[in-house]
């Protein structure tokens, strides 16, 4: 029995495991770069579909097409991403007589479509978001559509984009208003008289359910997963079950869902979208036909393998459930850990080769899906995801330390990664207590993200953390073998700088214990003290913390991840410290006048030549990196000196691209 | 043009004491207070004036660098009341002698660990060198060789005393004297912070580490204003003899640090890589890196396509302890990587092929840096490890006329001749006699492994197949047949000119138990007054 898994790389390998667990042979379809790659030694049989370009492998039908012929594949399971959708290539199986884990061309094809699929779900029972688009003559008509809708509703010129001259009412008389500024807009601004009222939904809540269908009409919702934690419309924390919805609303968004599955003569595994607002009314946004990355969360707390279900069901099995089965049982967080660089909108992607990797599996309850190791590189030419990192818990609580213990213990190495969001996020107060929306992000960090902000308390933990690191390490470096250790002063006086400011500790030592005086407080630090290890466990002041030692310099910086940020210190003797002062201060080149690449990626346009004059703003060059475009712009209006780059060429984080005069 | 340029950095000035160093008006102290003043004298070294104005300058004096360098309280000072010795042009007056001269000496530890020290003090006379001042740095390079620790000189000088005239010259040629002698017996570091020029440069370049200070340290054989005079050439002290200049093209300094702290603080890591003589094996220290650790990442370092590069310094990084590498030129020939780190706690020096450079090619910058390096670690007993990815000699004129003959040949005879533990890995090309150079088996190699991605052969195939089958057709065909044949470990193997061919990942298993094996190697080379490596 083979089963040839096309897939997306990083979860090729979750396919492969269920398919062990079944007997199942698998082959693991994979481009040049991937060749290496764990999904690859996985499988049991491998075959190279094309280079690295996904257009030219993973997107490439016929190179596909051609290794089912020659492994003899039976069927075919799509992944997440690349051709789990494609409704061209389910029909090209179907022609081959091969089997597609995964839905019918068919449904594939409805709910492709947004507004066919909305339709569809409208005509299914299913809550859709209500408005009206066309010319509203009178404020009395307004506020009768309105009220049809219910309030809070949401006015704006039907031809003005995005969130533009966008009015929110809440009741008649906000009603009226709107409708009066919103006409006059249209009118003026945009010569179309065309106003659009929606449902304003408020607090929004990207919530999903989880259905599962067989080939006999039958199908099960296997409870909700909240993935309104997201950046860029992209879901960067999830759970499951959610704490916004109570047992009815679950069961009336999950009989909803069951009830477009079967409307569209539903198969497999899919997941049906709403969006909820503060009052728990929900609307349907999308299905989608393919397994989520999300899924483990649903299997945490369900106890189902997915995967062995869509092949079952593909196999055309009736399912073994009844929707009476499906328990929540416990809580589940997924983590979506990227290589990619928080600080820059959230993530913007970085490569890299991942020169060590630890996943944290020493942890109970803590379930890790990737499809990387360590001396992987994470190349410009796919998804930026390193893992999803699951942790299960009794309760929220549970799940939620767990995920913290977890992300303090997942090592990664050569590539930024999000983890200090991903902790910020599980850690801040109004996730905890599931005030959250799609907006979280924004609403919480808006000036953007700029990792832990130390108290006095943690700022002491860190300052002396670094400090008894960098004695141990002071005292290490005098054991010689076959010499006499030189007796050890009683007290170090040291200087930790942590950004401009510098704190002057004392550190008295017994044994791996170290006393720090710090900031007119004292912390007592003890460990292992191994120098090697890139983890470093520490008990600061009788609490166990999981910190990571990333850098260890002559010059006294160290750097280390503390509370999921990396902090850069550097201590120094109190003599250095003192001297310090006389040292020139290096003046770092203007970089006002330089445009440089924020990350690695490639030129798709260069938008200027030298002479030319730009504008502060304008935009000078775009760089693709991971599927996402990039328009780099100029820091001031100035004459173009030279132009580094040009369109097609792979550049680094840091090169330059164009000088300024 | 030496002569000449001898004397170009002395600073005339006028020298006026502060009111506390005017000792010398109370002559009729007892000899106890005579001392103390003294003392007290030579610890403002010119005074606080010149102290501000080094500070100003961005760097540390004298004494505040040898307190940095060393470890707390262990600096035992020589030679403090030393005075020089010059009765001409004024110098003979009290207030031209200074307790100590123009350099402060002695010895201390780094580490636990003994060394010695000498300091230029910029703010006696410019740091200038007189005969006295020399006298205080042979004294205790005597003593260095004699007790078998390593020297450091902290150089900040203008030059020569002008005052003293052929006996400041004698003074330089002392010292360049004990550097030759004392070379491979003890190791010599020199810490450019300041200004070294004219002859002076050959103290450093005697020894067998310079280091530089970024911004504020220059060493140039004449300054600016002469280049200018002789050559019409227009060049700045920075462009001329600046710590970028020597790191990245002359090859003078092995590295640059951004200010005196940082140098003195990297220097002290660094002190800790090296045996204190040529008596003492390589160091060993405690190590918390497991020596049987796997380094999974290694099985897929090297790309399926041979074209294709990758980073040495992954390599690297990823086998010895603790990730812990202290590159020496790193911003130099950087087509080969060399270094100090240490397996298992032991010392090693690492010397590698840097694909990601011109393809890792061998040209005539970087033989001679791996030749100097390799000849260091053999004469202080640190074992070498080599990782070899070669396609060859850099062919072409500007390397024949520039003698890549002899000077590659300076690489060949280093390693040929190293009698400490050398072992090699091979983790692809080894082709031509660039392979036969880099520390193969049949230079003595004590442990030579391939990986499985080698490909020993004498060049690559395409190049092969078109001398063999000159003017033939199906050379595709011919080109596939010798890739069979060739780019694998085998055609090695099977002769035993590797030991080995291993997995990636149990590269640094296996070099730590060959190094404990080889600890007890004992090779000689036939008895000679000196090898005559082709300079």
């Amino acid at each position: 029995d083979f089963l040839d898994c096309q897939l997306t790389r990083t979860y090729q390998c979750r396919v492969i495991k269920t398919c062990r667990k079944m007997g199942i042979q698998t082959v693991a379809v994979h481009s040049d770069v991937d060749s290496s790659a764990v999904h690859v030694k996985m499988a049991d049989e491998a075959v190279c579909v094309g280079p690295a370009p996904t257009g030219k492998s993973y997107l490439n039908m016929d190179a596909i097409m051609d290794a089912i012929r020659s492994t003899g594949a039976q069927a075919v399971h799509p992944g997440y991403g690349f051709l789990s959708e494609n409704k061209e290539f389910a029909q090209r199986l179907a022609a081959e007589g091969v089997m597609f884990v995964g839905p019918d061309t068919h449904a594939i094809q409805a709910m492709g479509d947004k507004i066919q699929s909305k339709l569809i779900a409208k005509a299914a029972g299913v809550n859709t978001i209500p408005g009206f688009d066309g010319v509203v003559k009178t404020a009395e008509e307004a506020v009768k559509i309105a009220q049809d809708i219910g309030y809070p509703v949401m006015i704006k010129a039907s031809a003005g984009g995005g969130g533009k001259g966008m009015r929110i009412a809440w009741n008649d008389e906000e009603t009226r208003e709107g409708f009066r500024f919103s006409s006059q807009e249209a009118a003026s601004s945009f010569g179309d008289d065309r106003l659009l009222i929606e449902k304003f939904i408020d607090n929004p809540r990207h919530i999903e359910i989880q259905v599962l269908a067989d080939k006999h009409g039958s199908a099960l919702w296997l409870n909700e997963r909240e993935c309104s934690i997201q950046r860029r419309n992209q879901k960067v924390v999830e759970e499951a079950p959610s704490t916004f919805l109570d047992p009815a609303t679950r069961r009336a968004m999950g009989e909803q869902a069951v009830q477009l599955a079967k409307a569209v003569q539903y198969s497999s595994a899919g997941t049906v979208e709403f969006l909820v607002d503060s009052q728990k009314n929900f609307y349907f946004l999308e299905m989608n036909t393919r397994l989520q990355v999300e899924h483990p969360i649903t299997e945490c707390i369900t106890g189902l393998d997915l995967v062995q279900q869509m092949i079952r069901i593909a196999k055309g099995y009736p399912l073994q459930h009844k929707q009476e089965d499906i328990p929540i049982n416990g809580w589940a967080i997924e983590s979506r850990v990227y290589a990619e660089d928080p600080y820059k909108s959230f993530g913007l992607p970085s490569i890299g080769r991942l020169s060590q990797y630890q996943e944290p599996l020493n942890l109970s309850n803590v379930r890790v899906d990737s499809g990387i190791q360590e001396g992987s590189d994470i190349s410009i030419y796919y998804d930026p995801m390193i893992s999803k990192l699951v942790t299960y818990g009794a309760t929220r609580a549970e799940a939620l330390a767990k995920m913290e213990d977890a992300l303090d213990n997942y090592v990664i190495r050569g590539v930024t990664h999000n983890i200090p969001l991903l902790r910020e996020i599980i850690t801040h107060p109004r996730f905890i207590s599931g005030d959250i929306t799609t907006n979280f992000l924004p609403e919480v960090y808006p000036s953007g993200f700029h990792g832990h902000q130390l108290a006095t308390d943690s700022r002491r933990e860190l300052l002396a953390s670094a400090a008894a690191l960098y004695i141990a390490a002071q005292l290490r470096s005098q054991r010689f073998l076959l010499s006499t250790i030189p007796q050890e002063r009683g007290k170090w006086e040291l200087c930790v700088e942590l950004g401009k400011d510098r704190h002057n500790v004392e550190v008295t030592r017994s044994g791996n214990t170290y006393t720090v005086e710090v900031d007119a407080g004292r912390v007592e630090v003890s460990g292992e003290w191994n120098l090697a290890s890139p983890l470093l466990p520490l008990t600061i002041n009788g609490t166990h913390r999981m910190l990571q030692c990333l850098s260890r310099e002559a010059s006294g910086e160290i750097t280390v991840q503390y509370l999921g940020t990396s902090f850069k210190v550097r201590v120094l003797s109190k003599l250095a410290a003192e001297l310090d002062s006389y040292m020139p201060e290096k003046i770092p080149e203007d970089t006002s006048s330089i445009l440089r690449s924020p990350m690695p990626g490639t030129v798709v346009a260069v938008a200027v030549k030298a002479g030319d004059t730009v504008a502060e703003g304008q935009e000078i060059c775009v760089i693709e990196a991971m599927k996402m475009q990039n328009s780099m712009t100029a820091a001031k209006t100035a004459k173009v000196k030279s132009v580094h780059c040009k369109p097609g060429e792979t550049v680094g984080e840091g090169d330059l691209l164009v000088e300024l005069e | 043009m030496v002569r000449h340029s001898f004397i170009l950095f002395f600073f005339i000035e006028r020298i006026r004491l502060p009111l506390d160093c005017r000792w010398y008006s109370v002559s009729h102290l007892s000899v106890q207070e005579r001392i103390d003043k003294k003392r007290k004298a030579a610890l403002v070294g010119g005074g606080q004036k010149r102290i501000d104005a080094q500070h100003k300058r961005g760097k540390l004096t004298a004494r505040e660098r040898v307190e940095l360098l060393l470890d707390p309280n262990s600096f035992v000072e020589y030679d403090m009341f030393v005075e020089h010795r010059c009765s001409d042009f004024g110098m003979e007056q009290d207030r031209n002698k200074f307790p100590g001269d123009s350099v402060v000496t002695g010895q201390g530890r780094i580490n636990g660990r003994l060394v010695y020290v000498f300091s230029q003090d910029f703010t006696v006379f410019g740091g200038s060198l007189s005969g006295a001042h020399a006298q205080k740095i042979c004294k205790i390079m005597d003593q260095a060789v004699m007790v078998g620790a390593p020297v450091i000189g902290l150089n900040d000088s203008g030059g020569a005393r002008i005052q003293e005239g052929v006996e400041s010259l004698a003074g330089y040629a002392d010292i360049f004297l004990r550097n030759v002698t004392a070379s491979g017996v003890v190791p010599q570091i020199s810490l450019i912070m300041g200004p070294c020029a004219g002859g002076a440069v050959y103290s450093p370049a005697l020894t067998d580490f310079t280091f530089m200070v970024k911004d504020t340290s220059y060493l140039f054989i004449t300054g600016p204003d002469v280049v200018k005079s002789v050559t019409n050439e227009d060049v700045t002290q920075e462009e001329l003899g600046g710590a970028k200049t020597h790191t990245a093209v002359s090859g003078v300094a092995h590295r640059a640090f951004e200010n005196d702290i940082d140098a003195l603080l990297n220097l002290r890591d660094f002190f800790n890589f090296l045996p204190l003589s040529n008596k003492d094996a390589s160091p060993v220290i405690e190590c918390h890196d497991p020596s049987d650790r796997l380094v999974p990442g290694l099985d897929t370092i090297v790309p399926m396509e041979s074209t294709k590069a990758y980073d040495m310094l992954d390599i690297i990084h990823g086998i010895v302890d603790e990730r812990d590498f202290f590159e020496i030129m790193p911003n130099y020939a950087k087509n080969i990587v060399v270094g100090f780190a240490r397996m298992n706690g032991r010392t090693v020096g690492i010397v590698g092929n840097q694909p990601k450079v011109a393809s890792g090619c061998l040209d005539i910058n970087s033989s001679v840096k791996g030749a100097r390096f390799v000849r260091f670690c053999d004469a202080f007993n640190i074992p070498i490890i080599t990782f070899v990815d070669v396609p060859g000699f850099l062919p072409g004129t500007a390397q024949e006329y520039g003698g890549i003959i002899r000077h590659g040949a300076k690489l060949l005879f280093a390693f040929a001749e190293a009698t400490v533990p050398k072992i090699t890995i091979i983790t692809r090309k080894a082709y031509g006699g660039a392979y036969d150079v880099m520390s193969s088996k049949h230079l003595r190699g004590d442990m030579n492994y391939a990986w499985p991605t080698a490909e020993v052969a004498v060049m690559g195939a395409k190049g092969a197949v078109q001398i063999i089958f000159r003017g033939k057709e199906n050379q595709a065909e011919a080109e596939a047949e010798y890739v069979e044949k060739f780019a694998n470990p085998f055609p090695a193997a099977v002769r035993g000119f590797v030991d080995d061919i291993i997995e990636p990942s149990t590269t640094r298993k296996r070099i730590c138990r060959d190094l404990e094996v080889l600890a007890s190697k004992k090779q000689v080379n036939p008895w000679k007054k000196h090898a005559n490596i082709p300079l």
